[in-house]
């Protein structure tokens, strides 16, 4: 194991060059950022969102006509039936009545449910795996809050909304900007460990795309430490938050006034389907990683397949942003076992250098992120500077070692603990050796739309999360995802409180949307046997696939 | 040449490719069995037999601890244990999954604990059955000092607790293990959790931000970012100063949207 003869070869071409880098570095020296108009210019040849076979407008729903395309992979979503006939669906009798229904028990629903039951809701979160199976807990980073004295609410906006190209709703980065303080004490009085000083200082990283150092962290596993933290206290309100796992949803329910009213549960394991009856719902599915648009490995859980916009689509709530995906620069290239997963921007903010198979320098290492994946895709594929890995795939060195180099021996050890092991069970010491590394499916940035409390058009329904679209505009950088989940989740479990508490009576349930979405599918023209959301990706062999022949089943088994 | 094989490879997401030549082993999934590549992780290997995962399968990244599997090997005594998404497999290797162990999860309210020994004994008094036998330790996938930790539990050193279990993926594994039957990471999140409310101190920097933010200081300039042109905002951006990666002292020229 660990690196085989030949890329051992090749890095003792980093390893030539990394003297004079280092000392590059020391200087203050880098390879020069590329300029707003330079970077457009890159993005618009080498960024996967750029390209034009492979993708498609969406001719059913309120975004058809909508002037942008979208990944096939997306698409075909839409384009797809739902799984469930809505005239065998008995909804007279629901299995389950609460104030709120949540659903999916990753970070801002967790969070949604604390500030809904303190505002004196009865909750439900219903998951698809277990509560906290989700992108939050493989968060490692950071989470961004503009509390520095050298920091203010008012650059973090700059950032934030020229990381998006300046497409981002301006009301939602207020929302995130302003609240983040806010958030961050919460998590302290929780009792979230942070990377702290003894006297209780905040130790504040860098990030790509960021002009102050404004990153919050708890090791390389700050997502973790949220999710345990958030999921712990849920787990303490258990009277009033109930949790069911494994039963994703896979249509949201209306009243015949057309108001949120619960959603239709599908238990996993026994095939059944639930009704859960509800005064105001709270969408917080996460992201698409696992649809794995263009074939891009990814970072995200299991169950990261956009659920959450396909069933809010099919009750009439728009989308934006969607024809945007977040590639992270440095996803693993190698070992195979491990591609696709995130090393964090951390190894850059801590002088690690992404470096082409000669060993030089090719990009400033904390550009955006879509500009960074551009410049690696352009040095592997235009100017065939990357490295071959034994399988046939491609990436460039992120040259790791440096950070011991320059911050002293046993610094990634002690700030990448996470990662170090990852690496060490292949036998690869990322402290002596570099990382091969390729852009990797990341972050949805678009999703459903919503304004600054979450509310969509449908009166009673919410999103909070990566599912909401627009906080980022086209791009989001790094922490303030973790943020965003934080913040929209307090606003949504505050906001669908008042809601409820104003007095909601929900009228006899339906699922006409359901019926009439089927219609619009087939007027369209629209023929096909995909069943959506899709709930988990299908990872089986194929070839035993094809050997699963059973014609039709009756009784027990498949 | 090796650039076009790439593009390929490129579109296969996170499909493990099989390099050429890759040897079958026989492996034993819940002692049935099967034959798998040799470089695959026990998770990937179990989809290669034709498994798809509802349980036992969450981050895909050695994080979230869903997939936790004890295995032995042939003609070895000894009882093994992994997160099926980061061990590769070996022959003849005899696997089972344990996606859920019921665990005791104390209910308590944060804000009345005391930050003291009391707070563990009034939440997991079983704690304190702790014989010492060292099978958490042995058995836990992320390499923790479980014993170690526990036995800092019954010491009262709360931050000890915290610091020794900080990359515990909540797996489960050390609980089925316990002849004393204790919980040992459910404690040890209680004992991050008192440590960050209690034993860390609070950031002064944040308290005073959330002042100043519920004071309305910064609407002003945040509308002013709202209603400039765009050319005006890029502009602005642009124009950011840029904390130096070494800042002790750094102060920018511009102070007025501080
Ligand atoms: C590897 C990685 C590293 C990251 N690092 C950072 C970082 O350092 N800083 C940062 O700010 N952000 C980071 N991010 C992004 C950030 O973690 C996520 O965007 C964020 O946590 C999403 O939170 P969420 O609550 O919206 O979704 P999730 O945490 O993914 O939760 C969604 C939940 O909904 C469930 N669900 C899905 N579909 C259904 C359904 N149909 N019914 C019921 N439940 C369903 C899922 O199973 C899951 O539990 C990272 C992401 C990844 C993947
Ligand atoms: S301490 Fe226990 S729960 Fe935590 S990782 Fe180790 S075995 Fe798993
Ligand atoms: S397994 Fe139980 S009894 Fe043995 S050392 Fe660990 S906690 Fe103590
Ligand atoms: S699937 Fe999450 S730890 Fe293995």
């Amino acid at each position: 194991m660990g690196y085989t003869p030949e890329m051992k070869e090749l890095i003792k071409r980093v390893e030539a060059t990394r003297p004079a880098r280092i000392e590059r570095v020391k200087q203050g020296i880098q390879f020069p950022k590329l300029s707003l108009a330079e970077a457009q210019k890159r993005l618009r040849t080498y960024h996967p969102d750029y390209k034009e076979d492979g993708r498609r407008e969406f001719k059913i729903g309120p975004n058809k006509g909508d002037g942008h395309t979208y990944p096939d992979e997306v698409v075909d979503l839409f384009e797809a039936n739902s799984r469930i006939d809505p005239d065998k669906v008995d909804l007279s009798n629901p299995d389950f009545e609460t104030d709120v229904l949540i659903i999916g028990g990753g970070g801002a629903g967790t969070t949604a449910s604390l500030f809904a039951q303190q505002n004196g809701m009865k909750v439900i979160i219903a998951t698809k795996l277990r509560h906290g199976d989700a992108n939050t807990i493989m968060a490692e980073g950071g989470i961004q809050s503009a509390d520095s004295p050298v920091d203010s609410p008012y650059y973090h906006y700059l950032d934030i909304i020229g990381g998006g190209h300046f497409t981002n709703k301006p009301k939602l980065v207020e929302a995130i900007a302003k609240d983040a303080p806010i958030i961050i004490q919460w998590l302290e009085s929780l009792g979230m460990n942070f990377d702290k000083t003894p006297d209780g200082q905040m130790r504040l990283l860098a990030g790509g795309g960021i002009c102050r150092k404004r990153m919050h962290s708890c090791g390389d596993f700050t997502g973790a430490e949220i999710m345990r933290t958030i999921r712990d206290e849920a787990r303490n309100r258990r009277d009033d938050i109930t949790v069911l796992e494994y039963q994703p949803a896979v249509e949201i329910l209306l009243d015949e006034d057309g108001k949120a009213a619960g959603a239709l549960l599908y238990n996993m394991e026994t095939e059944e389907y639930i009704v859960v009856k509800s005064k105001a719902v709270i969408i917080t599915t996460g992201g698409c990683g696992r649809l794995h648009i263009q074939g891009f490995a990814t970072t995200n859980h299991y169950g990261a397949t956009m659920d959450g916009v396909v069933m809010a689509y099919r009750a009439g709530v728009p989308h934006c942003f969607l024809y945007a995906t977040q590639y992270h620069p440095t996803g693993v290239a190698y070992p195979e076992q491990n591609v696709g997963l995130l090393i964090t921007e951390k190894f850059r903010t801590a002088g690690a250098q992404p470096v082409n198979i000669d060993g030089e320098e090719f990009t400033f290492p904390l550009e955006p992120r879509d500009v960074e994946s551009s410049n690696i895709i352009r040095e592997c594929m235009e100017l065939g500077k990357g490295v071959p890995t034994p399988v046939g795939r491609i990436g460039v060195w992120l040259d790791s070692p440096m950070i011991d180099i320059l911050k002293g021996e046993g610094t990634v050890e002690r700030d990448f603990p996470a990662k170090f092991i990852q690496f060490k069970r292949y036998g690869i010491d990322i402290s002596k050796e570099p990382m091969l590394i390729y852009p990797t499916h990341h972050y949805q940035n678009g999703g459903v739309e919503a304004n600054e409390w979450g509310e969509t058009k449908i009166p009673g329904l919410f999103v909070a999360g990566e599912v909401l679209g627009g906080v980022h505009g086209e791009n989001r950088l790094m922490g303030n995802s973790l943020l965003d989940i934080n913040v929209f989740g307090r606003r949504t479990g505050m906001r669908s409180a008042e809601y409820v508490k104003q007095g909601v009576t929900i009228k006899k349930l339906t699922l006409d949307h359901v019926r009439a979405y089927q219609k619009e599918l087939k007027e369209a023209g629209i023929e096909t046997d995909r069943i959506s959301p899709m709930l988990l990706p299908d990872y089986t062999n194929p070839e035993v696939r094809n050997r699963q022949l059973t014609a039709r089943y009756f009784g027990t088994l498949r | 040449m090796t650039t076009t094989v790439a593009k390929d490879a490129m579109r296969k997401g996170d499909k493990t490719i099989i390099a050429e030549g890759t040897r079958m082993i026989p492996l034993f999934i819940m002692g049935k069995r099967y034959y798998v590549p040799e470089t695959l992780t026990i998770q990937k290997a179990m989809e290669y037999a034709g498994y798809q995962f509802i349980r036992s399968c969450g981050c895909r990244g050695g994080i979230c601890g869903a997939c936790a599997t004890v295995y032995r090997l042939e003609g070895d005594y000894k009882l093994y244990s992994g997160l099926a998404c980061q061990t590769v497999v070996q022959p003849n290797m005899y696997l089972v999954q344990i996606p859920f162990f019921p665990a005791n999860k104390a209910i308590y309210d944060i804000e009345k604990l005391p930050y003291d020994v009391t707070a563990i004994q009034t939440t997991y008094p079983e704690t304190f059955r702790c014989v010492q036998c060292n099978a958490c330790t042995k058995v836990c996938p992320m390499d923790l000092q479980v014993m170690d930790y526990m036995a800092a539990a019954i010491r009262g050193d709360i931050e000890a607790v915290a610091e020794m279990s900080r990359s515990c993926v909540m797996c489960g594994l050390c609980t089925s293990r316990c002849p004393a039957e204790t919980n040992q990471y459910n404690m040890a999140e209680l004992c991050r959790r008192l440590y960050g409310r209690y034993g860390q101190k609070k950031s002064q920097q944040v308290a005073k931000r959330v002042e100043e933010i519920k004071a309305g200081k910064y609407d002003p300039m945040i509308k002013e970012l709202q209603s400039i042109p765009l050319e005006e905002l890029k502009k602005r951006y642009e124009e950011r100063e840029w904390e130096p990666i070494i800042s002790e002292g750094w102060q920018p020229k511009e102070t007025k949207y501080l």
